[in-house]
Parts: structure tokens; C-alpha cells; sequence
């Protein structure tokens, strides 16, 4: 066992690129979830919305890097959060939640689909597109940072990503207690009773709709710069869960529940990670009850459990107040 | 929202009062229980031959070998098993032959370095597989002493017979077949609604449950046992009804005993979901797999309109009959019209004297052996994969939905409509997106009438 390669994983995990993208997302979603009590189980297509829409303007259409940036963040999003939320916001809750999966399969239907690859590039993705981001970069590539953990195009990425994190914690602390926050949590609590007050909730759940999307947008989109390639599978309908479970760790409905949950969440999965492939490789594991490919799929399996356990026991996560929660109170 | 008319078990679960009408119900629960014990101990003994063999060949010989793979509908790899190939010296002499194994995986070892001719039996192929480059077989290979010289016979996709069959009608017959196979699956999910409110996102892994298991005692073997597949399939609902059974028992009850809300169960759902589709990725590899039995058939044509194999006849036999089975029960039976009861009303039902957790109870039982019968149909006219169900959890959704959620014939009409809807589709949009066609179908089923065709008004909130 590598001590030392366990605890970098595990400091990876916790302040690292993926901890990075899935807090963004998981602050988006807590924007739907958290305080508007959207079901939305799509996050996973905001996030390509971001990657693809940075990536496709770049590479496919031949546009600079900022303007893929601006169709990432604003145009794909805005499209989506209208082709999703028009049918859906003013139905029951877990209509949204079918619909939502339905879009991330449709997505992963499209994309993957070798008759558009002139466009999307099918199942191997595009990439190519970051350039103009790593042009910026004040770190040499070839040396190691924060006590050594990333090399130096990482840590441009992390650094941009810790930037953005901070960014998007404050406007949506901003946001949440702003009147129009407050309009969102009454909409959570009870729809009618915020209707009977003359708002029009639809809209308000369209808006929050759309903002929550950006945050995913950007958190996909720096995933997309970091992998330095848009790819379906990075956007799967399963990644949405890994966003899910962040956010009900940490607390959905409070400002830091999403980082602290991403945070850990990452941690754990990098310490499993970790731990179970070294056991594969020094054969402490025998063969026949787990391969290295199967290492790589366990984590899939702790999301689904950790979704399970903190669905039933104990929704509110680590910082969330119970009766504050939109788990509890429909 | 009008939270009130909704079926809210979750929320309050109240002990049932009397038992008039289950009683008859009550002992098969107990039948149930000692058949439990005896596939569970079953499994104990499978489990280890379910894990996949790894071929380690690395010493230098010489060999021609190759991989036989064609792409299926979504796009993906599947692997042709039990094709022949015959490798052949300059001179003509056979040297040897290789079949290809369940990963499409051939190879022949050679006497030294030299010019072979390898030549694909194609009397071998599975029935709709042909060669792409069919001018291209014999093959013609330099191999070097001690090399693994790797051929390639391209696969065409899966040939459309446009000449024996008008498309149109021949789509229709497919998308029937589907739509039987879609609302099969779905009437648990759309009674498991009706009855209890929970929208369950495990169900589809009930459907790929079905199909794996079906395939472990037909072609995996249990302890080296092996059934023919109707027998399989036989077991394998068992095993379904069983699973349902405990999903219900260890999870659900609980669950609603403690009053958890809709919304939490519905994200627990999902977390299942998950957690059960990478199990059986674990278990059974991610490789597209075939029942051994009935897979190479011819198909029969009907005045030139269409063809289909004589298993695909089967198929859509046996769901019409179970369709029809489910129907009467629900309207004839007892037990049928109680959980039509529950569904309706369930406060009702249970004042009236129905065991609302007995009825809750069989609805999971049967509605998990139909997904699994689902999946062991779908199984054997598509193939086996590990996230199949997941796949057509959402065509079941799309159904449901649209037949109107909660009404088990809703379930039935909305389905047969969403299986035409994805083959025909085919004729317009590039066969690997036809799925898209049918979900695009649910958003806009939203839009216009989200209570579905048969649904009522008030369930939608």
C-alpha cells in the first residue's frame, strides 16, 4: 500500500478538478432543488450544454474561444431550460424528473450518433478547442503545484475553477436572499400560497430553471477545458447523480451545501478509489472477485447507495435544516 | 396544486383494518416464502460461475485470429459467436479451423510463417449479418514466424429486406412487437403508480434483472446445470416475483410505514437505479450477450408485406396472451379488482375492506415478473446488455405517459402506440436515433394533454 499515493488521491478529491466542475453543478442544481424544489434530474445535459457549446462553436463553426464561451454559458442553456421547463413547470414535480432523464438520454442518443458526426464528432467527442484557455496560463506545464499535486495545466484550471467556485457561491448567496430568493423558497414551501400572493410561479421556476443551468453550464464547460475534450460519456446520464449526491451531502437549500458535499464526495470516491485499485495490483484483492476494470465502476455503485441512504435517512445532509427540505415537505 | 387527489400511501400508512377479500392471497404469500429459500440458495452456489472468463495468451506462436463484431441498433458493439472460419496453406490444404466465442473472438494456430487463404464460412453467420466486402472473403494473409496476425472481415448492418416486404408495414409489425414487449414491462410501473404513488426508476432494472437471469440458467449454468430457455424463462420469474416481492418488503414498506414523502422515495428510486444497474455491470460485464436458444432462425414472409422470424411470433404470442391474461384479472378476479380499487381510491378501498398492503404487495410481485418477462423477450429478439432496461425505462415512461399514468390499459394502449411510433420513425430519422423520436413524443404528450389519453385530469397536480 502507497500511503502517500492515497493521500494525494485523496487531497485530488477534495480540492481538485472533478470537486471543482461538480460543486458548480451541484450549485446550480441547489438553485432548482435547493430553493425552488425542481426535481431536475438533467443536470448532466447542462453541464454538455456548457462543454459543447464552448467546443462546437470552437472547433465546428471555427468561432473564437470567448464567443464559444458566451454560447455556453448563455445561449445553449437559456434553449434548454425553455425546451425543458415549457412542457413540465406547470405539472406535478416528478413529471419534470421523466422528462429531465429523457433529455439526458436524448442527449446521449444525438451526440453519440455516427450520422452527426460532422458536428458533435460521435462518440469520440471534440476536442482542440482549448487552446486560447491554456495560452493564458502563468504556470509551466512541466512543473508540479500545491504541494505537488497538479501539474501546471491543471493548476491553471483549478485555479481559473477555485475563482468561478468563489464567483458563484457569492452571487448565489446574493441571489437567495434577494427578494426574488425569497419568491423561490415560498414556491418550495407552497406553490399556491405563493400564487395567491401574485406571483407567477411558472416564471419564477423557468428563471430558476435557467440559472441553475448556467452553473451546470460552467462547471461542464471547465470539465470540458480540463479533460480538453467534449465527450458523451463525461455527460451521461449518470453523472447527474454524482451531482445529486454532492448536493444532498452537503445540504441542499444552504449556500455551502454543495461545495462541502461535492468536497467530500470526491474524497471518498478518490480514497476508494484508490485503495481498491492498489489492493487489485498488489493482489490483496484476488482476481476473482474484483478486476481493475471493475474498480473503476464501484463508484458508480457508491453514488446509487449514498443517493439511497441520504434519500431515506437523512435528506437534509450535513448542514440542511429537516424542515426546510423539499424532500420532506410534499 | 391540488395535493389531495393524489394517491398519497407514502405519507400515510395506516395499519390495513380487515382482510375480507385477501385471504386467499395470504397463503400463496406463504408459498412464496418457501420457494424464496429455495433459489436463494440457488444463487449461493451461482454466484461464482456468473464471473467472466479472462483468456491470458501471451507465448509466441503463430496465429491468424481476429474479432467478428457488427453494430447493433443504438450503435453498439455486439460480438457474432459460433461463426467458422477455415485457414487454408498456398497450396490449399486446410491447415485449421477457428469459432468464433461468445466475444467474437477466433483464432487458429499455424505451422510457420507463409501465405494463408482464411476463408469465412458463411453458411455460419447469423441470420440478418452479412459481410460488407463479401468479394473480400477469402482473405488472403501474410503471416511471420511467431506473430498473431489479426484479420478483419468487416459486417454490414443488419440487412432491411426491402425486396420481400413493403418497409411500412413491415415497421409496423416491429414496432408492434416492441410496443407488446414496452407494455408488458410497464403495467408494474404503471400499477406500482397507481397503488402507491411511488414513480419507480428501479423498474427498469427489474426488466434487465429478467433477462440476466434467464440467461444464467439457460446459457451460464448453474453449478454447470443448464436449462433449455423456456424452462429459464420459467425460473427466471420466479426469481422476478421473488424480487419484487423483497424490493417491497425490505424497502418500500419501511419506507412507507415511516411516512417518507413521494419525492424522497422517488429519489431513493433512482439511487436503486444506479446502485442495481452497476451491480449487474459488475456481475456480468459490459458486453452484449445472446440466449443460445432460438437465435438463428429464417424468417417467414406473409404475402410479401412482411417477414418475421417464427421466435418473433412467439413473442408477440406470448405477450398478447399475458396481456390479455393481466386485463381479465384486473377486471374479473378478486385481486385484480382490488388493486384496481387501490389504484382508484385508496382510502376508499380500504374502508371498504381491502388489505392495502396485501394488494401492494401482489402488485409488486407481478408487475416484477412482467418486467422480467419484458426483459427476457427483449433479450432474445435484441440482445442482452446490462443497461437495457434502463434504456427502455424511459420508452416505458414514454407509454405510461402517454396512455395515462396510473391506468394499467393506459399503460397497454400508450405503449403499443410508442413501439409503432420508434420503428416507423426509422423511415425518416437514422435507425440509431429512433429512440429520440418516442421521448420527444413524451415532452409533447406534456404539452398538450399531460393527463394522458385514458388518465384523469386531476392526478397530474
Amino acid at each position: 500500500m502507497d500511503i502517500s499515493a492515497i493521500f494525494d488521491n485523496t487531497m485530488r478529491g477534495l480540492v481538485g478538478e472533478q470537486f471543482v466542475y461538480f460543486a458548480l453543478a451541484a450549485i446550480g442544481l441547489n438553485i432548482h432543488f435547493g430553493y425552488t424544489g425542481l426535481l431536475n434530474f438533467g443536470q448532466a445535459v447542462f453541464m454538455a450544454a456548457g462543454a459543447y457549446g464552448l467546443s462546437m462553436m470552437v472547433v465546428t463553426w471555427d468561432l473564437n474561444f470567448w464567443v464559444g464561451v458566451f454560447f455556453g454559458i448563455v445561449v445553449f442553456p437559456f434553449i434548454l431550460a425553455v425546451l425543458l421547463g415549457a412542457p413540465t413547470l406547470r405539472l406535478r414535480a416528478d413529471y419534470l424528473a421523466i422528462v429531465t432523464i429523457a433529455a439526458a438520454e436524448i442527449f446521449r442518443i444525438v451526440v453519440r450518433s455516427p450520422s452527426l458526426d460532422r458536428w458533435t464528432g460521435s462518440s469520440d467527442g471534440i476536442s482542440g478547442f482549448a487552446r486560447s484557455f491554456y495560452d493564458l496560463s502563468p504556470f509551466d506545464p512541466g512543473s508540479r503545484y500545491f504541494f505537488d499535486l497538479f501539474i501546471g495545466n491543471q493548476m491553471w484550471v483549478v485555479l481559473i475553477g477555485w475563482t468561478v467556485l468563489a464567483a458563484a457561491v457569492f452571487i448565489s448567496w446574493l441571489l437567495v436572499r434577494s427578494p426574488w430568493g425569497r419568491v423561490l423558497k415560498a414556491i418550495r414551501e407552497d406553490e399556491d400560497a405563493a400564487r395567491s400572493l401574485g406571483k407567477n410561479a411558472y416564471w419564477y421556476k423557468m428563471q430558476a430553471l435557467y440559472l441553475g443551468g448556467v452553473f451546470g453550464a460552467l462547471g461542464g464547460m471547465l470539465r470540458a477545458i480540463g479533460t480538453q475534450s467534449a465527450q458523451p460519456d463525461n455527460f451521461i446520464t449518470d453523472v447527474t447523480f454524482f451531482v445529486w449526491v454532492a448536493l444532498i451531502l452537503g445540504g441542499a437549500g444552504k449556500i455551502m451545501g454543495p461545495v462541502i458535499g461535492a468536497a467530500l464526495l470526491y474524497a471518498i470516491l478518490n480514497f476508494t478509489d484508490i485503495v481498491l485499485r492498489q489492493g487489485v495490483e498488489s493482489s490483496y484483492i484476488p482476481e476473482s472477485i474484483m478486476s481493475g476494470t471493475q474498480v473503476g465502476q464501484v463508484r458508480f455503485m457508491l453514488v446509487g447507495l449514498g443517493l439511497v441512504l441520504l434519500a431515506t435517512f437523512r435528506p437534509q445532509g450535513i448542514l440542511g435544516k429537516k424542515d426546510e427540505m423539499a424532500l420532506d415537505d410534499r | 396544486m391540488p395535493s389531495t387527489t393524489r394517491p398519497r400511501v407514502f405519507s400515510d400508512g395506516r395499519p390495513a383494518i380487515t382482510q375480507i377479500v385477501t385471504a386467499r392471497l395470504k397463503h400463496l404469500t406463504k408459498l412464496m416464502l418457501a420457494a424464496l429459500a429455495v433459489v436463494m440458495a440457488f444463487f449461493v452456489v451461482a454466484s461464482p460461475a456468473a464471473a467472466e472468463l479472462v483468456a491470458q495468451e501471451d507465448a509466441e506462436v503463430t496465429e491468424v485470429t481476429g474479432t467478428l463484431r457488427a453494430k447493433d441498433a443504438d450503435g453498439e458493439d455486439i460480438f457474432i459467436e459460433g461463426v467458422t472460419f477455415v485457414v487454408s496453406d498456398g497450396s490449399g490444404a486446410e491447415v485449421g479451423q477457428g469459432v468464433t466465442d461468445v466475444e467474437g473472438v477466433w483464432s487458429v494456430q499455424l505451422p510457420g510463417e507463409g501465405l494463408y487463404t482464411v476463408l469465412l464460412d458463411d453458411s455460419t453467420l447469423p441470420e440478418g449479418v452479412d459481410l460488407r466486402n463479401p468479394d473480400k472473403n477469402p482473405l488472403e494473409v501474410d503471416v511471420n514466424e511467431g506473430a498473431s496476425r489479426t484479420t478483419l472481415f468487416p459486417l454490414g448492418e443488419a440487412e432491411v429486406r426491402e425486396s420481400t416486404s413493403i418497409e411500412i408495414v413491415q415497421l409496423t409489425v416491429d414496432g408492434i412487437k416492441l410496443g407488446l414487449i414496452i407494455g408488458m414491462a410497464a403495467i408494474g410501473l404503471s400499477l406500482i403508480y397507481g397503488t402507491t404513488g411511488l414513480t419507480n426508476f428501479a423498474h427498469g432494472e427489474m426488466v434487465t434483472f429478467g433477462a440476466m437471469m434467464a440467461f444464467l440458467f439457460s446459457v451460464t449454468g448453474v453449478n454447470g446445470f443448464t436449462v433449455g430457455l423456456v424452462f429459464a424463462t420459467i425460473l427466471a420469474l420466479v426469481v422476478c416475483g421473488i424480487a419484487g416481492w423483497l424490493f417491497n418488503l425490505l424497502v418500500w414498506a419501511p419506507l412507507r410505514r415511516r411516512g417518507a414523502s413521494l419525492i424522497s422515495a422517488l429519489v431513493a428510486s433512482l439511487g436503486f437505479s444506479i446502485l442495481f444497474r452497476y451491480i449487474m455491470l459488475y456481475q456480468f460485464g459490459g458486453r452484449a450477450k445472446f440466449y443460445t436458444d432460438y437465435q438463428i432462425q429464417s424468417r417467414v414472409g406473409f404475402f410479401g408485406w412482411f417477414s418475421i422470424a417464427p421466435k418473433d411470433m412467439w413473442i408477440m404470442g406470448i405477450s398478447l396472451v399475458v396481456m390479455i391474461g393481466v386485463a381479465l384479472a384486473l377486471q374479473r378476479t378478486r385481486a385484480g379488482k382490488a388493486m384496481r380499487a387501490v389504484a382508484d381510491n385508496r382510502d376508499l378501498a380500504e374502508s371498504s375492506g381491502i388489505d392495502v398492503e396485501l394488494v401492494i404487495r401482489w402488485v409488486w410481485i407481478s408487475g416484477g415478473a412482467l418486467a422480467g418477462l419484458g426483459g427476457i423477450l427483449l433479450g432474445l429478439t435484441e440482445s442482452i446488455g446490462w443497461d437495457v432496461g434502463f434504456r427502455i425505462l424511459l420508452l416505458m415512461f414514454a407509454g405510461v405517459t402517454l396512455g395515462g399514468l396510473g391506468s394499467a390499459y393506459g399503460a397497454l394502449v400508450g405503449s403499443l402506440i410508442v413501439g409503432i411510433f420508434i420503428q416507423v420513425s426509422t423511415l425518416v430519422i437514422p435507425n440509431d436515433m429512433k429512440n429520440v423520436g418516442a421521448l420527444v413524443m413524451l415532452m409533447l404528450i406534456l404539452l398538450i394533454r399531460p393527463q394522458g389519453l385514458l388518465g384523469r385530469s386531476e392526478r397530474i397536480g
